[in-house]
């Protein structure tokens, strides 16, 4: 198989323009001929269902939620980046674009950024038209904020709500052309299987998460918009429903899995208190300005710290490291996240963590409120400090925060060519789930863009292309293809609820991310990876025998939902282990303990592994074939991140 | 801690439902309810019953899909907290918690405590967007908006659409949730145009929902886990008699 990227010729700042011109349209009155499927409603989804509706064609839209407005794109809290340059500090598309490449340790595409670059600026247009509640100046203009990763303040926000704001925006676009008739509207729906006739994606099978019905829906295309998977690792900033079932049994269908081991850990979230911590919760990047991270300088201090021999007041500003600040002098504690995460984690290797676990690191505002007084980082932080609290018990404002690293955010996902479409004909991927615009590490501010991005500016214009050259005639859904699919998604459930065993799926699922985290999470090792291979495949051999599926197939079945998602996880937490194994090298989110510089920063070969690695499904247990997809920077220049 | 849990449950939206006791043991204070929720669903599934089915997505307090009417409180006893949000240190060993689903009749009970919601979505769809296609819209400061007032349309933006303000209103009113809308697009510039056919036809849908009346009571506003306003229900009523009085649609 030939990885075609399909990459525009020409200069880079003209591709996208002399692209939209090249590709084919499809006239008005043809449009409605022509039925789309889309699968997830967040920002990506919402913003591919309206745009499609409104132009034309019929689109069916399905989420799992109870309403297409709670996909997790609405926790997003920072903001959104867009290359406007209204602050006049010297932003623009080429920076935005440089700072993206730069950031993604210079494993994404350059065509593909730099137009997400581009379309960044019309992002804003279209929301503040829809009513979007920016933050604004008192001269009525829209405000800016910084963020990590980049010199410029190139951030627009809605308080600590951004996400929820543009997913609003997005929902009630969403909610015209439903109620022009144009979409329709599954929610509590799951997509449990794709459907493919003549090698070309047709369709999907359904669940009706309320009656168990197994339902089929035919389209000319469909597109996967069904977000990332860091609920892997079963303790992440994610929701609690938040799966990679879609684009696993695409996945299994004959779609590729790209770059599964690129994987960001976010250094600031309240850490673990508990075995019966059900999700993670962030503490927004921003509180780095203004907070101190530190822990006690040798091992016996923090060890009396954690048995509360001494408080925290107790420990002299001599015998306290702020490692940050000591390591990397020039960004201190604003070094991206990747860089903080690791070094958390190695100070409490060392012994050095806070906390009753030890788990942790402080944040310290202590030298802010003495500076600024405690109003003024109320004003800046009062709803984080007030969320803090309400989790722990604790007040930030007279002790620091505990804080430690949690999975956030997953770069890799299916392949796409640059017109968001997979390796099958006719289905596209869009949002987190495509691994298309952030390389091995995404920036802060980023995902908001990109969701947008794919759903309002690529993907109308793209999928016209192959639509333009389909035929309308429709399948109907009793062809073959759909009865096998059918089936297919009725053996699984039916095998579930069979077993009859004795764990949980729960307990399945803390144990898989128990795996993933200590062999496959921040730090990995050639010895430990093959570890987890091992370890994966057992635990996967046991949830087939072994796992508890209560109820039937007929019914509001939480437990069967969790079962599918857990069992696809426990296939596609492999596939991570075996792109983290075979990649030998780090990059971004990707650390390898063997390739490191003398001052344990990360160590690319970009001679080796400047290339997307595209995995092909051969069999569950089986080892996946890699196909490569070499990447050329034309335009910058490969350089050593250095933040010292 | 140890407590002793009555909840709701029925099997789906035809059978009847039933309070039924649980004790639960050696909860940690440092638990969220539903983490707490979850510990006796693990035990029930152990023993071969079928667990509690409860709406909840985020559990960051956003996403607004968590409900639970704990001890008669929608979102449980602190204010200004989802469920997913309370934690068990708000409550004592030995405690007794009654857990019920929303109660309104817009909102038909699926199973358990999980209720359909869809005629918020209903209200939406009839008029709570600005009608704009993608593309061709004027540059994003063009039309500069005091900070005031995108400071205000900001405050009945986030509504999270948890429907508590319904369950908590004797009436089961959906006026707190209509509002916020209404208000928000009402006062921004990019509204206008729409203002009066989007208030006339979201009431006009409110109302085809089976929503009660609202009495002015105010206990939507206290119970609402994110602030909404009681000033929205005023200017809804105002914006809605502007619309009736010069209204096109007689």
């Amino acid at each position: 198989m030939i990885l075609d990227s399909k990459i525009p010729e020409g200069a880079l700042a003209e591709k996208w323009d002399k692209h939209k011109f090249n590709v084919k349209l499809v006239n008005p009155a043809n449009k409605r001929k022509y039925d789309i499927i889309v699968v997830g409603t967040g920002l990506a989804g919402a913003s591919a269902a309206a745009s499609f509706g409104e132009l034309g064609y019929n689109v069916k839209a399905f989420c799992f939620q109870d309403s297409p407005r709670r996909a997790h794109s609405i926790a997003a809290q920072g903001g959104i980046n867009a290359a406007k340059n209204y602050q006049n500090d010297g932003d623009s598309i080429f920076r935005l674009f440089y700072d993206t490449i730069k950031g993604g340790d210079y494993r994404a595409r350059e065509a593909n950024v730099y137009r997400l670059a581009q379309v960044s600026v019309d992002i804003i247009d279209q929301c503040v038209a829809q009513g979007v509640p920016f933050a604004r100046e008192y001269g009525g203009l829209l405000a800016n904020r910084s963020f990590g990763g980049a010199q410029v303040s190139r951030t627009f926000y809605a308080r600590g709500q951004t996400g929820q704001q543009l997913l609003l925006g997005a929902y009630s676009a969403l909610n015209r052309q439903i109620a022009y008739g144009k979409v329709k509207m599954y929610p509590r729906t799951e997509m449990l299987d794709l459907v493919m006739v003549d090698g070309k994606a047709r369709g999907i099978v359904v669940r009706n998460l309320i009656t168990g019905k197994i339902e089929s829906h035919s389209a000319h295309a469909v597109v996967l918009a069904t977000g990332g998977y860091g609920n892997v690792f079963y303790l992440s900033t994610n929701a609690m429903g938040s799966n990679a079932t879609a684009a696993w049994r695409a996945y299994k269908k004959g779609a590729l899995f790209a770059n599964p081991c690129y994987t960001q850990i976010h250094p600031t979230c309240i850490p673990v208190s508990g075995d019966y911590q059900s999700k993670l919760t962030l503490m927004s990047e921003s509180l780095r300005n203004d907070g101190r991270v530190w822990v006690p300088k040798t091992k016996e201090t923090a060890e009396k710290l954690r048995r509360g021999e001494i408080k925290i007041n107790d420990i002299a500003e001599q015998d306290r490291d702020y490692y940050l600040e000591r390591k990397y002098p020039a960004f201190g504690n604003l070094v991206p996240r990747d860089v903080a995460s690791r070094n958390a984690k190695l100070v409490c290797d060392e012994g050095r963590g806070v906390g009753a676990s030890g788990l942790a690191v402080f944040l310290d505002f202590a030298d802010a409120i003495r500076r600024e007084g405690q109003p003024a980082i109320a004003a800046k932080y009062g709803n984080l400090f007030d969320m803090y609290e309400k989790i722990t018990d604790e007040n930030p404002y007279e002790q620091p925060m505990r804080i430690y690293p949690a999975v956030h955010y997953t770069m890799g996902g299916l392949w796409v060519d640059y017109n968001l479409m997979t390796n099958i004909p006719g289905l596209y991927a869009a949002g987190e789930a495509n691994f298309s615009d952030h390389g091995a590490n995404r920036l802060g501010a980023s995902a908001l863009m990109q969701g947008l991005a794919d759903g309002y500016f690529v993907l109308p214009y793209t999928i016209g292309d192959y639509l333009a050259k389909m035929p309308y005639d429709k399948v109907a859904v009793d062809h073959p293809a759909f009865k096998e699919a059918e089936q297919n998604v009725i053996d699984i459930n039916n095998r579930l609820l069979s077993i009859q065993g004795n764990r949980t799926v729960d307990d399945f699922h803390k144990a898989l991310g128990h795996i993933m985290w200590e062999y496959c999470g921040m730090a990995r090792n050639a010895e430990g990876l093959q570890f987890a291979k091992q370890e994966i495949r057992k635990l996967r051999d046991e949830f087939w025998r072994d796992v508890k599926v209560v109820g039937v197939n007929e019914e509001l079945n939480i437990t069967l939902e969790k079962a599918n998602r857990v069992a696809d996880f426990l296939e596609l937490g492999e596939l991570m282990v075996e792109d983290a194994l075979h990649r030998n090298e780090s990059c971004g989110g990707h650390f390898r303990e063997e390739y490191q510089t003398p001052e344990n920063e990360a160590l690319r070969d970009d001679e080796n592994f400047a290339y997307v690695a595209a995995w092909e499904f051969t069999g569950v247990g089986n080892d996946p074939v890699l196909h490569k997809e070499e990447l050329k920077f034309e335009n910058v220049k490969l350089t050593q991140r250095s933040y010292k | 801690m140890d407590l002793t849990l009555k909840v709701w449950r029925q099997k789906d939206k035809n059978s009847p439902g039933q309070m039924v006791t649980y004790p639960v043991k050696g909860i940690s204070p440092d638990m969220s309810f539903l983490e707490m929720m979850d510990v006796l669903n693990e035990d029930l599934l152990r023993k071969g019953e079928d667990p509690i089915a409860f709406d909840h997505d985020c559990r960051e307090g956003i996403c607004g899909m968590c409900s639970l009417y704990i001890n008669g409180r929608p979102h449980g006893p602190e204010r200004g907290t989802t469920t997913c949000q309370l934690h068990m240190r708000h409550f004592k060993d030995g405690d007794t918690i009654t857990i019920e689903p929303w109660r309104a009749a817009a909102f038909p009970v699926h199973k358990d405590l999980v209720v359909d919601r869809s005629a918020f979505e209903r209200i939406q769809q009839a008029g709570g967007y600005i009608s704009v296609n993608t593309g061709g819209v004027p540059d994003a400061n063009a039309i500069p908006i005091p900070k005031s007032i995108a400071d205000k349309a900001f405050d009945a933006a986030t509504c999270i659409g948890c429907g508590a303000c319904v369950a908590a209103c004797k009436n089961a009113s959906a006026m707190l949730f209509v509002s916020a809308k209404v208000s928000q697009l009402a006062m921004l510039p990019q509204g206008k145009a729409e203002r009066k056919t989007r208030v006339e036809n979201m009431v006009a849908q409110m109302d085809i929902e089976g929503f009660g009346a609202c009495s002015n009571t105010g206990a939507c506003a206290a119970e609402c886990p994110v602030g909404i306003s009681m000033e929205n229900i005023n200017m809804l009523r105002s914006e809605y008699l502007y619309a009736k009085a010069t209204s096109e649609n007689i």
